[in-house]
């Protein structure tokens, strides 16, 4: 049965590659890069317009842009890619057929529509309700409607993902358990259908109320049923691109996890925990008890919380123990410092890990704290941290990992390869940039989703301090970097698409290298060492960076709130 | 790669599938990591958060 669907042999991993699989690979991995595209583009204008001295859309447009940014590249870019990532993880690395490729079509094409809908929509002006649409503000019906149709499309996806599991196994294209990546992968592909659901209990209500049909929606059921839907999407984000961070490692490097059980654990963590983390957007909503936001944010996060920090010291461990195999063992960072920073695969990866450590995951432990979350509650902190999540972390990671599918399964040579070499620091360093000003300028109290900081109009003037001025024009500065580096990214992704030199079906690519050992993405097995003391001595400096700013909130908030 | 064509033949139950520890085969086992996966949050999160709100006293 397996033996009559038609695929290729690899000729760098030698995975067998299932073609109907590669299509929609293709299709969703495009789909996704012409939608960040767009909603970088708005997100450009976004930070240009929150920068004091150029101030550059009118009220209107800003509210506009955010919502089409926000929709764009928080929802549509990632989904269409994580689509590519959950067709990549179950039918190649299991060797296996796609469940139902005309399903996979169907899906693709819901959500395709639905994006190009609600685009549409939104740049008509008259659906400026930013990415929460928070009722009583209304949208006009195609709004919704555009949105429910991605998230049924993004569940077919999800079902094909189930099925292709299904089929491998039945099918017995793997032996033992899935490999981790596959494993990361189902993981995220889990976090979807929970947040696709509670999507639907929102969404669908909500655009009955648009049409007039519904005659209230409760603003606290919303806000509560919508963040399990806003806050959970981008959950499937770090549970995909940790496991993009273990494809990568495994592929630039043949690296093993140190402990197949232990990184299966952190994503079990993930599965059971992760979602609840949508509290800490309900933390001073008066009507709901402590309990339940301590619960969520607190005990149930901080058990999630554990998981990224086994990935965090797992990913870079791994690296360690298959660099120190291959003999580079002098000191405690040889590895390191000779590690391919010339690959925009593993350097983008690296990055992505760094970041997300340092920036969003310590940023966030810090939101789902309810106390010190009074610091900070609504202001661009939180924009900072999800910056720091979703952008510096997840579209850094699926960056990297681009540049080695676009050779491995779009079979082309990367063009301009130099503009490849750079691209993830020019990228990384300016959304870390962004992700540190707007948390910066969220502690001074800057307001998010605020046209304007200076309240030129306000009836009660109010002045910020004037470091949160400084901190919004480096925010510009580092936008408009960050934005070069998205720019270069589509520039060599596109321009390698569709003129880099095609690859014959044994050839292998030269750039990237991805060596023979890169099979081991598509196996079970730990690299059972535990011998990383480079790994150790990071993971010391990130607890210290952690303790330090966590305490440092506290102190913040014993200052602007004194009890005594 | 595996064989994938299944003969048919009767096998002897492989001792090894017995001592497969618990933890792996809920790990190994996709469905009820996604039971699990939809049901904590939907307890946790959705359902006790409702009830909250619905607790909350409606105003005169």
């Amino acid at each position: 049965m397996s033996k009559l669907f038609d695929y290729r042999t690899c000729p760098t991993t030698g995975l067998r590659v299932d073609r109907a699989a590669e299509k929609l690979i293709k299709a969703n991995a495009v789909a996704a890069v012409v939608f960040l595209a767009i909603g970088g583009f708005f997100g450009l204008t976004v930070a240009l317009t929150r920068w004091p001295a150029v101030h550059f859309l009118p009220a209107d447009w800003f509210y506009l842009a955010l919502t089409a940014h926000g929709f764009d590249v928080l929802l549509v870019w990632i989904i269409f890619f994580e689509m590519a990532v959950l067709y990549f993880a179950s039918a190649i690395l299991l060797n296996s057929r796609l469940a139902g490729p005309k399903w996979a079509w169907a899906g693709f094409a819901l959500m395709l529509s639905g994006a190009l809908i609600t685009n549409v929509v939104v740049l008509q002006g008259q659906s400026s309700v930013m990415f929460t649409s928070y009722v009583p503000m209304m949208a006009e019906p195609p709004f919704y409607l555009g949105i429910i149709l991605f998230a049924v499309g993004a569940l077919i996806g999800c079902g094909v993902f189930f099925g292709t599991l299904v089929i491998a196994k039945r099918e017995k294209t793997y032996e033992g358990s899935i490999p981790l990546v596959t494993f990361g992968a189902l993981t995220a592909a889990i976090i979807a259908v929970f947040t696709i659901a509670s999507g639907a209990i929102i969404l669908i209500p909500t655009f009955l109320w648009s049409i007039g049909l519904v005659g209230h929606i409760d603003p606290l059921v919303y806000k509560t049923i919508w963040w399990a839907m806003g806050h959970s999407s981008q959950q499937i984000n770090v549970a995909a691109h940790v496991a993009v961070w273990y494809a990568i490692a495994a592929m630039v490097f043949g690296a093993k996890p140190l402990s197949e059980k232990v990184s299966r654990m952190a994503f079990l963590m993930y599965i059971l925990f992760l979602q609840l983390a949508s509290a800490h957007h309900m933390l001073v909503e008066p009507g709901i008890s402590s309990e339940w936001k301590i619960f969520n944010t607190s005990y149930a996060m901080y058990l999630a919380v554990l998981g990224s920090m086994v990935h965090g010291m797992t990913v870079p461990g791994s690296i360690e123990a298959a660099q120190r195999a291959r003999g580079l063992t002098k000191g405690m960072f040889e590895w390191l410092r000779k590690a391919p920073w010339g690959n925009p695969a593993f350097a983008g990866m690296f990055m992505s890990l760094v970041f997300f450590g340092f920036i969003g995951g310590i940023s966030g432990v810090v939101m789902g704290t309810e106390q010190i979350n009074l610091i900070m509650h609504n202001t661009l902190y939180v924009p900072g941290h999800f910056h720091g999540t979703v952008v510096a972390g997840t579209t850094l990671a699926f960056m990297a990992i681009t540049y080695i599918l676009v050779p491995l399964i779009f079979r082309r040579e990367l063009v301009m390869k130099k503009v490849a070499r750079w691209q993830p620091y020019v990228f990384g360093i300016g959304v870390a940039g962004i992700s540190i000003f707007m948390m910066g300028a969220g502690t001074l109290g800057v307001a998010r989703r605020h046209w304007d900081m200076t309240f030129a109009d306000a009836v009660l003037p109010f002045d910020y301090p004037s470091a949160a001025y400084l901190m919004m024009g480096l925010n510009g500065i580092f936008a408009i970097m960050a934005a070069l580096g998205g720019v270069m990214y589509v520039v060599v992704v596109v321009g390698s698409v569709f003129f880099g030199k095609k690859l014959a079906e044994d050839e292998k690519p030269e750039y990237p290298e991805v060596p023979p050992e890169s099979a081991a993405v598509s196996h079970y097995g730990s690299a059972e060492t535990l011998k990383i003391p480079g790994t150790a001595f990071l993971v010391g400096i990130f607890f210290v960076a952690f303790v330090l700013y966590y305490f440092v909130n506290w102190k913040y908030l014993s200052e602007i709130w004194p009890l005594s | 790669m595996p064989d994938n064509n299944n003969t048919g033949e009767e096998q002897s139950p492989d001792p090894d599938r017995e001592q497969i520890p618990l933890m792996q085969r809920v790990l190994d086992n996709p469905f009820l990591l996604l039971v699990l996966g939809i049901a904590m949050p939907t307890v946790l999160y959705i359902i006790w958060g409702i009830i909250e709100i619905t607790q909350i006293p409606i105003a005169d």
